[in-house]
């Protein structure tokens, strides 16, 4: 059809109610100057021709036909927002690791990752916990900081730890029991650097206050007499 | 055995229980043989059973329900404020309260400090303890 205005593309005939316009047919004929459109093309509407469509290859024909008529699911296309992080979670915050290998450790929050997870560092020089992802819900945060200004995390995110993906070998019968052994992770060495820059400036902003190396190698445990419900965090 | 507090007008009370828990008041008349009016400078003047008060030391000269202001003068007359938080059972209050709020790392900065405490003190006994078998 012809192009429609660019800017402000308003109606000129008003909806006296919905579905009924103000103005007749003819009147919006004359409206619309349709009559001077028809006047410069000769007494007839101006034709355009289509666009050439664009060269279709055949498509191949399928190898295979499904049996039954499979359905197809519904296009959902609802996105995510970013996890809500508590308000008491901030960038240098000290957590309490309430569960996994790691329970009871006091580490460093460093950000959130945008799977929502939460990346974190002991240090790892400090009481072992390495740069790892946390969830939210497995923390406790204190209402101790640690100043993490001149750490740069821009190479952290989720594609950083996922897992290296495994490649396919041939197992032999009598080979099976010897590949299981000789599998070892080994840490490459890259990670290991990364690990130590960035423990490198948040050992100095945890040296500055006192007691607080100290603290982070300790682990949290309730003791007697100690009610988390009333516990000041 | 000394003399309890007396209940009269212008005793000051602790609350011990319910929405003001923990707050001084003074009792400015007494309505029946369980329930007192008090008041005090940051609360509306409203009754209360004496169950819920836990009556202080400390006394103030002021008439039959006074006015707030003239409450609040003889208070200050009487220094309320200054003999609580310097009587005994004031002061382990205030240590209470500032327990309740210490964080995880300053429970931690407190275990150490006992430790060090304890430390010196046994070494102090063991010094005396080797003089008395000397």
């Amino acid at each position: 059809m012809a192009p429609k205005a660019a800017t402000g593309r308003t109606s000129r005939n008003p909806d006296l109610i919905r579905g009924v316009g103000k103005f007749s047919r003819s009147k919006m004929y004359h409206k619309r100057g349709l009559w001077a459109i028809k006047a410069k093309n000769g007494g007839v509407f101006p034709k355009h021709d289509p666009k050439p469509a664009a060269a279709e290859t055949p498509a191949k024909p399928p190898k295979f036909y499904p049996a039954d008529d499979v359905k197809k699911p519904l296009v959902n296309k609802r996105k995510h927002k970013p996890t809500k992080l508590r308000a008491s979670i901030t960038p240098g915050t000290v957590f309490i690791l309430l569960a996994g290998r790691f329970m009871g450790k006091r580490v460093v929050f460093l950000k959130q990752l945008t799977s929502g997870l939460l990346l974190v560092t002991g240090p790892f020089k400090v009481n072992g916990v390495p740069l790892r992802r946390v969830n939210q819900s497995y923390v406790i945060a204190t209402s101790t900081k640690v100043d993490i200004s001149g750490v740069d995390l821009g190479k952290f995110d989720d594609q950083y730890f996922e897992k290296e993906a495994e490649k396919k070998k041939k197992k032999g019968e009598g080979e099976f029991f010897e590949a299981e052994k000789e599998e070892k992770k080994v840490l490459p060495d890259d990670k290991k650097d990364d690990q130590k820059t960035v423990d490198a400036q948040l050992i100095k902003s945890i040296e500055a206050v006192l007691d607080l190396k100290t603290y982070l190698s300790a682990r949290f445990s309730l003791k007697s007499g100690m009610k988390p419900h009333e516990l000041v965090f | 055995m000394e003399q309890q507090a007396q209940l009269k007008d212008g005793r000051v009370a602790l609350v011990n229980y319910g929405k003001d828990y923990g707050k001084l008041v003074v009792i400015v008349d007494v309505l029946d043989q369980n329930r007192a009016l008090i008041n005090a400078p940051d609360m509306v003047r409203s009754q209360m059973n004496f169950k819920r008060l836990s009556l202080i030391d400390i006394k103030i000269d002021i008439n039959r329900v006074p006015r707030k202001k003239s409450l609040i003068e003889a208070m200050e007359k009487a220094d309320v404020k200054n003999k609580w938080e310097n009587s005994s059972w004031g002061k382990k209050l205030i240590v209470q309260k500032r327990r309740a709020a210490l964080n995880d790392f300053d429970r931690f900065k407190l275990m150490l400090a006992k430790i060090k405490k304890g430390g010196l003190i046994r070494q102090e006994l063991a010094k005396l303890k080797k003089e008395n078998a000397a």
